[in-house]
């Protein structure tokens, strides 16, 4: 079996963000750079499937070289090769049609993904793929098994789950669930020196022009905290009932 | 011009977020003189069809049930409808169905896609929207470039305002042939929507142990609350994975956050500062959430909480 990975690189989750160049660019400065947490937990599925059906694991990323780190280290974890298409990555369809170009040459029985990245946090690069390279899909999947040429997926939804069963080959997005934090791999000494031989290869990227970034902003600092005393707890749900009006 | 909106239905009954996303689609027809088409899909009942008008949807469109996991049919039918009738905006909530459709619409339509939209565009051509970005850590102002644009609504953002209207439905007929098969679904019966409830109680490791998530569920059930929980709860396995707010799981924007036992981790106080009023109870007075929340308890969960429920009680009496 063949699968793709798509991670993003994002700021590590207790990043502060700060903007710069008249708050038109996310300020890099002293930011570490991580797998994206959702793409995360997709990778290391993979790597379990490998490990129980022989598959060949493909990461694939969209960005400049200065992601090649992150690259790295999904291939010290366990992927088997990688992929980086050099470009700025600004905006979420660019980096879907780009990444749809390479998936609808190369082959994949799966293709996994996570639902969202956590900087931007569009969540719609999974579904453009699909529809670019005519593929099935299911989002914020929880569970994930083989089953002959078939995929049987646990996806979320409102007030509960829903599981079905969709031939190969199937995009899914993934998030928390589809492995347990405490299963997230980490690589080994092992694995971070075979990494750095293993293929990691670069190819050209188009642009396009669908949405342009003008301004960011920060939501407004909340005021002082009031503190109200323990023991008189009808003072607070009457200010939440009379003057706050949430109750 | 043309503007349609999504009212998605659960089983036959609407909720908030459609109502949202039709009063926000009618108040940006009304302010430039759009044509607003209201879409709905599966078995509705005419009086539950009702509703939508006291939002302001006059045309509806309601189809023959299609499958929500199946992006494919669902998108088909969205671009099919377009194709008669030349729309150039959709508007649709953050939902787990849309965030699997729109995207795919999105490429069949050679559309840009704007998601976590948080007010009415600045400005409509070029098309100017203002999104959450980084986890609600920051807003983003961006412009589009395309004839088409898709607009994906954060859910609580916007809020649901009445307009009445008159209400004429007709029937679209969508294809749907599915090639997934549904094995099975499993519904946690009775709950509050996290992501839609104007009441969220919150609680983390200041609990100490699952078995005394009750004093959490019988505060959230005399608010009519959704219950929620910080990111270590839910990986040592107290509480399910969809009930974990912060970065890495939902982001919420209820009108009141009850942040119990948690000490309010950077990445947790990402997914809920968007709440209106955020209230933290914690036992040590140093714990971050006080630095973002609105109000504050110093005191044990175990005693502040049984001394809320009964005053809540009271007054809701």
């Amino acid at each position: 079996m063949k699968i793709a990975v798509c991670i993003s690189c994002v700021p590590d989750t207790t990043s502060k963000i700060n903007f710069t160049e008249n708050n038109t660019e996310f300020n890099k400065d002293g930011i570490q750079f991580i797998i994206n947490p959702n793409d995360e937990f997709g990778l290391t599925k993979a790597i379990f499937i490998k490990e129980q059906n022989q598959a060949e694991v493909t990461v694939i990323s969209v960005g400049e070289s200065s992601i090649e780190p992150v690259l790295r280290k999904a291939l010290a974890i366990g992927a088997d090769s990688a992929v980086r298409i050099d470009n700025k990555a600004k905006d979420s369809i660019c980096v879907a049609k780009n990444l749809s170009s390479y998936l609808a040459e190369n082959k994949f029985d799966l293709i996994i993904m996570g639902k969202e990245s956590a900087d931007y946090n569009g969540g719609v690069v999974h579904g453009i793929i699909a529809e670019n390279i005519g593929m099935q899909f299911v989002n914020a999947c929880v569970g994930l098994e083989i089953s002959d040429d078939s995929f049987i997926i646990e996806r979320e939804m409102e007030g509960g789950t829903e599981k079905v069963k969709i031939k190969s080959p199937v995009i899914i997005a993934g998030q928390k669930g589809l492995v347990e934090e405490k299963d997230l791999k980490i690589p080994n000494m092992r694995g971070i020196m075979q990494a750095r031989t293993k293929p990691l290869n670069v190819l050209e990227s188009e642009n396009f022009d669908f949405i342009q970034s003008i301004e960011f902003s920060k939501p407004s600092e909340n005021k002082e905290c009031v503190f109200i005393d323990k023991e008189n707890v009808a003072e607070l749900v009457k200010i939440l009932n009379e003057k706050e009006k949430v109750i | 011009m043309k503007i349609l909106v999504f009212a998605e239905n659960w089983d036959g009954i609407f909720k908030k977020s459609s109502f949202e996303a039709i009063s926000y689609s009618r108040e940006l027809a009304e302010q430039n003189n759009y044509e607003l088409i209201t879409l709905c899909f599966n078995n509705v009942s005419q009086e539950e069809l009702n509703k939508l008008s006291k939002y302001g949807s006059s045309t509806v469109f309601t189809t023959n049930p299609i499958d929500k996991v199946d992006s494919i049919s669902m998108s088909k039918l969205i671009s099919d409808l377009t194709i008669q009738h030349d729309i150039k905006l959709f508007i649709f909530s953050s939902t787990y169905s849309s965030k699997m459709f729109a995207p795919r619409l999105s490429a069949k339509l050679n559309s840009s896609i704007f998601t976590n939209v948080v007010e009415l565009p600045s400005s409509l051509n070029p098309l100017k929207l203002k999104k959450k970005v980084f986890s609600s850590k920051a807003f983003e102002i961006a412009k589009s470039s395309s004839e088409k644009n898709i607009i994906m609504l954060h859910p609580n953002s916007y809020g649901v305002k009445e307009f009445s209207s008159n209400l004429q439905s007709s029937e679209f007929t969508a294809e749907s042939k599915s090639e997934i098969e549904i094995i099975n679904i499993e519904k946690s019966s009775g709950k509050v929507n996290l992501s839609e409830a104007d009441i969220v109680v919150s609680a983390g490791r200041g609990m100490k142990g699952p078995e005394n998530w009750e004093l959490i569920e019988e505060l959230a059930n005399c608010l009519n609350a959704a219950t929620a929980c910080s990111k270590p709860v839910s990986d040592i396995g107290w509480r399910p994975h969809s009930e974990h707010v912060g970065q890495t799981g939902k982001t919420v924007a209820p009108n009141l956050y009850f942040a119990i036992g948690i000490s309010g981790a950077i990445q947790h106080l990402a997914g809920v500062n968007s709440s209106k009023v955020m209230v933290a109870i914690n036992t040590d007075p140093e714990a971050s959430f006080f630095k973002a929340a609105h109000y504050g308890i110093v005191g044990d969960a175990f005693n502040v909480v049984p001394k809320l429920i009964e005053e809540i009680k009271n007054i809701k009496n």
